[in-house]
Formats: C-alpha cells, sequence, structure tokens
C-alpha cells in the first residue's frame, strides 16, 4: 500500500475526526464536548466533499454544525451546565460492561465493513454530476419520493408537537 | 517561475493556484479595513452633523525651520484623517494584552480567530469578474449554500467569546447572537432560495451570466438583474434585512447592546484580539454587501448595458472595480441605516424575523415556484397570472392577520398603578395585556 495524496488528504480529515469524536465523549465539560462535536461534524462534511458528494457535506455544516450545534450550545449555556463537572460518573459495574459492548459492537461492524474496503484500491469513476444539487434534487422527486414525502411529514409532526408543548406552558 | 510552475504536479498546480487565488480576493478586502473604519467614521459624522476623525496624517512643514528643505517650507499635505485607523491599529497591537483570570483560556482565544476566520472565507464563491482562473476561489456548484454554512458558522466566534469570558454580561450577548443568527438565517436562506429558482443554479457565476441578458428580455439598455422582479424585490428586502441582523449591525447590534450589557460578547476582550473582532464585523460586512449586489444587483455588471464586445471587454476590465464600488455603496446603506434608527428591543427583533420575514419570505418562495411552473407549462401570460393571484392572496392573508392582530393590544404593556383602597398605599408595578383588563392583584406581575 503506498502513500498517495489522497491517503493523506483523507489521513489529515479522518485522523482528527476521531479525535474529536473521542473527545464528545471523553470530555468533562459540556461545551467541550459540544465544541467537539462540532470538530466533528464539520471534518466529516469535508470527507463527504473529498468523496464528490458536495450536497452531503455542504448540508451537513449548514444544518448540523451550522443551526443544530448552536442551538445545542444555546441550551448548555442557558442551563450553565458549562460551569458545572456534572458529568462525574460513579465507578460501578456498568462503565466496564458498557466499554466491552461498545468495543465488540465496534469489532462485529468493521469486521464486516472492512474488509470489503481493503479489497478497493482505487476508487469506482462516479458520474461527473454524482454528488451535486442537481442530482440529489431528482433523485428525491422522483425515485424516493415517497420516504421523502414521510421524512418531511415527520418533521412537521416534530414541529406541530414543540408548539403545542410550548404553547400549554405559557397558557 | 513559470516554467517551473508548469513542471510541477498537477495536483501541486491545483492547489498552488487555489492558494493564489484566495489570497487575491483575501488582501484586498483585508487592505481596505482600516479605510472602511476611517468611512464610517467620516459618514458617520457628516450624517450627525459633526467633523469625524480629519486631522491624522496632516503634515504642515514650517515656514522657518533650517531642517526643513526649502520647496517644502510652509508647504500643507493634507491627509483627510485616512491614517487615524492605522494609528488606532498600531495602539490597539502595542497596547498591554490582559487576559482576564477565571476565563476558559483556550475558547478565549480561539474566538476570535473563528470570526475572522468566517468572515474571511465567506467569499469564497464570489466571482470578481469574468476570468474563471482567477475568481472565484472555487466556483462549486453549492456557491450559495457555501455562503450560507459559513455564515451560519459566524454564531460561534461570538457564542464562544461570550461563554468564556466567564461574565455575566458576555453570556448574554453570545446567547442573543445565537439566537438572532438561528432566527435570520431561516429568512436569508429562504431569500436565497427564490433566486436559486430563478436562475436554477446555485453557482454564482451562473447569477451572474443569467442577470446579464437585456431586462425581462425586452430592454436591451439595461441588465435583468433580480431586482427588477416582484419576486426579486421582496427576496431583495428579505436578504438585506437578514444581511445586516447577521453581521451584528445596528440596528440589529443587541448581542453588544452598549447600554445594556457594556460591550456584549466582547466585553472582556482587548488589544490584539478585540482588534480581530472588529476586523471580522468589518471584513463580514463588506463581504455580505458584494454578495448582495451579486445575487441581486449583477454583481460585477456595470449598470447600464450595451451590446457590443468592446464596451464588454471593458465591463470585464473594470469587474473588479465595479465590485469594490458596490461593496462601498452596501457599506454606505449600513451606515445609513446605523445613523438612521435606533437598535430594536428583543421582542421587536425576534417578531420581524419569525413573524415579518419568514413567512413573506416563504410565500413569496411559493410564488415563485408556481409563477415557474406555470410559465413552462402554459406560457408568460398563465405565469403572470399566477404570480398576480399569489401576491393578492398573500397581501389578503397579510391584512387579515393585521385586522385580527389589531383587536388584541400587540405588545404587552408595563404599568405602575396606585392601588389606594387598603390602608397602606403600595405601588404595585405588574404588566398586563389588553388596555380593558383589570389590574393585577398586589404582589403580581407574571
Amino acid at each position: 500500500m503506498s502513500i498517495t495524496p489522497n491517503l493523506l488528504v483523507f489521513g489529515a480529515l479522518a485522523g482528527p475526526a476521531a479525535l474529536a469524536a473521542i473527545g464528545v465523549v471523553a470530555s468533562k465539560n459540556a461545551v467541550r464536548s459540544a465544541l467537539c462535536l462540532v470538530v466533528n461534524f464539520f471534518l466529516l462534511a469535508f470527507l463527504y466533499f473529498t468523496l464528490q458528494a458536495e450536497m452531503l457535506g455542504i448540508t451537513q455544516i449548514v444544518v448540523y454544525a451550522g443551526a443544530i450545534m448552536v442551538l445545542f450550545l444555546f441550551v448548555i449555556m442557558l442551563l450553565n451546565l458549562g460551569s458545572l463537572q456534572l458529568f462525574d460518573e460513579k465507578k460501578d459495574i456498568k462503565q466496564p460492561i458498557g466499554i466491552a459492548l461498545g468495543v465488540s459492537l465496534a469489532g462485529m461492524l468493521a469486521a464486516v465493513v472492512v474488509p470489503n474496503f481493503m479489497k478497493v484500491d482505487d476508487a469506482k469513476k462516479v458520474l461527473p454530476n454524482y454528488g451535486s444539487p442537481q442530482a440529489v434534487g431528482s433523485f428525491l422527486f422522483t425515485q424516493y419520493t415517497v420516504p421523502f414525502e414521510g421524512v418531511a411529514i415527520l418533521l412537521l409532526v416534530g414541529v406541530v408537537g414543540s408548539i403545542l408543548l410550548a404553547k400549554r406552558r405559557i397558557s | 517561475m513559470m516554467s517551473w510552475l508548469q513542471g510541477l504536479d498537477p495536483t501541486v498546480q491545483d492547489v498552488l493556484s487555489a492558494f493564489g487565488r484566495a489570497l487575491l480576493v483575501i488582501l484586498p478586502i483585508f487592505m481596505l479595513v482600516p479605510f472602511m473604519i476611517w468611512y464610517e467614521r467620516r459618514l458617520l459624522s457628516w450624517m450627525q452633523d459633526r467633523v469625524g476623525p480629519n486631522r491624522t496624517g496632516n503634515i504642515t512643514f514650517s515656514r522657518k525651520s533650517k531642517l526643513v528643505p526649502g520647496f517644502l517650507k510652509g508647504k500643507k499635505f493634507k491627509l483627510f484623517g485616512l491614517l487615524q485607523s492605522i494609528a488606532d491599529g498600531v495602539k490597539l497591537f502595542t497596547k498591554e494584552d490582559i487576559l482576564p483570570g477565571h476565563i476558559d483560556r483556550f475558547l478565549f482565544l480561539i474566538a476570535p480567530s473563528i470570526s475572522l476566520f468566517v468572515s474571511l472565507s465567506l467569499a469564497g464563491t464570489l466571482p470578481w469578474g469574468p476570468f474563471p482562473k482567477l475568481t472565484p476561489v472555487a466556483d462549486v456548484n453549492i456557491g450559495l449554500l457555501y455562503v450560507m454554512a459559513i455564515s451560519s458558522l459566524g454564531a460561534y466566534g461570538s457564542v464562544l467569546a461570550g461563554y468564556a469570558s466567564n461574565n455575566k454580561y458576555s453570556l448574554m450577548g453570545g446567547l442573543r447572537a445565537s439566537a438572532q443568527l438561528i432566527s435570520y438565517e431561516l429568512a436569508m436562506g429562504v431569500a436565497l432560495g427564490c433566486m436559486v429558482l430563478v436562475t436554477g443554479s446555485l453557482k454564482m457565476t451562473d447569477m451572474v451570466a443569467q442577470q446579464s441578458q437585456p431586462l425581462w428580455g425586452v430592454v436591451p439598455f439595461l441588465y435583468n438583474w433580480n431586482v427588477f422582479t416582484p419576486w426579486g424585490f421582496i427576496a431583495t428586502i428579505v436578504f438585506f434585512v437578514c444581511m445586516i441582523a447577521e453581521s451584528n449591525r445596528p440596528p440589529f447590534d443587541l448581542p453588544e447592546a452598549e447600554n445594556e450589557l457594556v460591550a456584549g460578547y466582547h466585553t472582556e476582550y482587548s488589544t490584539k484580539r478585540w482588534g480581530l473582532f472588529m476586523m471580522a464585523e468589518y471584513i463580514a460586512m463588506f463581504t455580505f454587501s458584494m454578495i448582495f449586489f451579486t445575487v441581486f444587483f449583477g454583481g460585477y455588471l456595470l449598470p447600464i448595458r450595451i451590446d457590443n464586445p468592446s464596451f464588454k471587454a471593458i465591463e470585464g476590465y473594470l469587474a473588479p472595480l465595479t465590485m469594490l464600488g458596490k461593496g462601498a455603496f452596501g457599506l454606505s446603506l449600513y451606515i445609513w441605516l446605523r445613523a438612521t434608527f435606533p437598535r430594536l428591543r428583543y421582542d421587536q427583533l425576534m417578531n420581524l424575523g419569525w413573524k415579518f420575514l419568514l413567512p413573506l419570505a416563504t410565500g413569496n418562495l411559493m410564488i415563485i415556484a408556481s409563477f415557474l411552473f406555470a410559465q413552462k407549462a402554459y406560457g408568460n401570460l398563465a405565469g403572470a397570472g399566477v404570480a398576480a393571484v399569489g401576491y393578492i392572496l398573500l397581501i389578503a392573508i397579510w391584512l387579515a392577520n393585521r385586522s385580527k392582530k389589531s383587536e388584541v393590544e400587540k405588545m404587552e404593556s408595563r404599568t405602575a398603578t396606585m392601588v389606594s383602597d387598603t390602608d397602606t398605599p403600595t405601588i404595585v408595578v405588574g404588566t398586563r395585556r389588553k388596555p380593558a383588563a383589570p389590574a393585577p392583584a398586589p404582589g403580581g406581575g407574571e
């Protein structure tokens, strides 16, 4: 296996992304955890860019890094969780069991996924417009219309439900 | 030099040229910052009937001194105060660097850099002229989404600064910044979405190309700028308001409201780091106004259109200057608004964003979508009819909503009532929603 520019770029993006993902669970401060998640999302978006899925990557930044994580931070600061060390857990039997289960799950996933990727020595040539907004849009509105509309209805229900909950609290 | 460059690996060539293009965007805007600040101060002074910084850099040579060469004796050199900002910058960068105690040091230090990073990378897909090799930095097919993505990251700078300062006022400034940015991001995205529907592409170069047609296809001496259509006009207004709110400028500068929050999220910052926030703000203003003019006012196109190759060539060479001029005009609009409007109250800010701009932009989006469909399916006349019906419906809904609202009082009013029918008169400060409602019980309030 030779070191190609592609591999270098992948390493430069995936390594910090993995470190940030570890930081999310390892950090004791809620704000730091949220920020690690932001970094992770941001780097994941760049990984999507390298796979020519520009639409997916930019949506990742707009929706997750830009909107949802700002809301997360907003809530964390509003509840003032950042200043408290709320996440000191007691050492008990749950912790080693959880770690063992997590590691075994990761191992199982890797056993399925990794051998397939090891065989790939050159990425398949994709269509020139593969990840563009046009391609994604036409797929969403032709082949995947029903699931797409289903997700839309789900989101609408979520919005209505949250308004209902908020209204109840006022009156 | 050229042959050495051409001998390099193509990937390295690509990387180097992208780097060069990025420098071509960043350096001019960066160098303009002191003059933007000077321009704002002078224009603001002129609007407020003051003088403003007009002295710094003036030199008057002595008439008698022997140290002055003869041809300079008694000469005056005026710089109109242009050096004021540079002097201020030197002062900022040489002052004592104070880091308060009890701060989250790491976040405190990176917050200004995040702000600056965001405003510098905002112009990444902005075309400065018809030169595909030089500009934009990356002509990707997600151009406008890139702008949305980067500007939504802008919240992190102020939020982290507010949090890391460990100061209540700063934290409130940061929270306000994040709430404001999220609220106005939506309306801004929908307004841009209207123009994406019209253009059929997210690329900024395609937008400019589409706007270089004759106006409405019939007027040959004017460009088909997006602002000259009814939907484009509405989207222009919505985007303009959102743009000011996104760059935290008056009248939307609640995150740094001086009379409430000292200086908001950058209360604890001083020297260079405060200067970085300042630079980020001005760069974001300038870049946002260039994006505004690119999407709605034809980008680097001149205001008049002549169908002639030599005019096109001249226009092409003037393009960077046109962009700078349009950016400066946008900056003047920002300053004009700052001099004209008082700061919004927080509920007004939220009402404007959520109850006015977002429904307006969404209605506009639906109308433009149905117009495009009708135009494609049944021709121009049907399209115009559908659009007209849509706008009438939109106005009708708005009027209906308005008359419903005027029955109930819109804003809660705060009153102080003297309650004198008890033995000991007490002053009750309460809130009431309707003018006709009875005064709240003593000790009440919400």
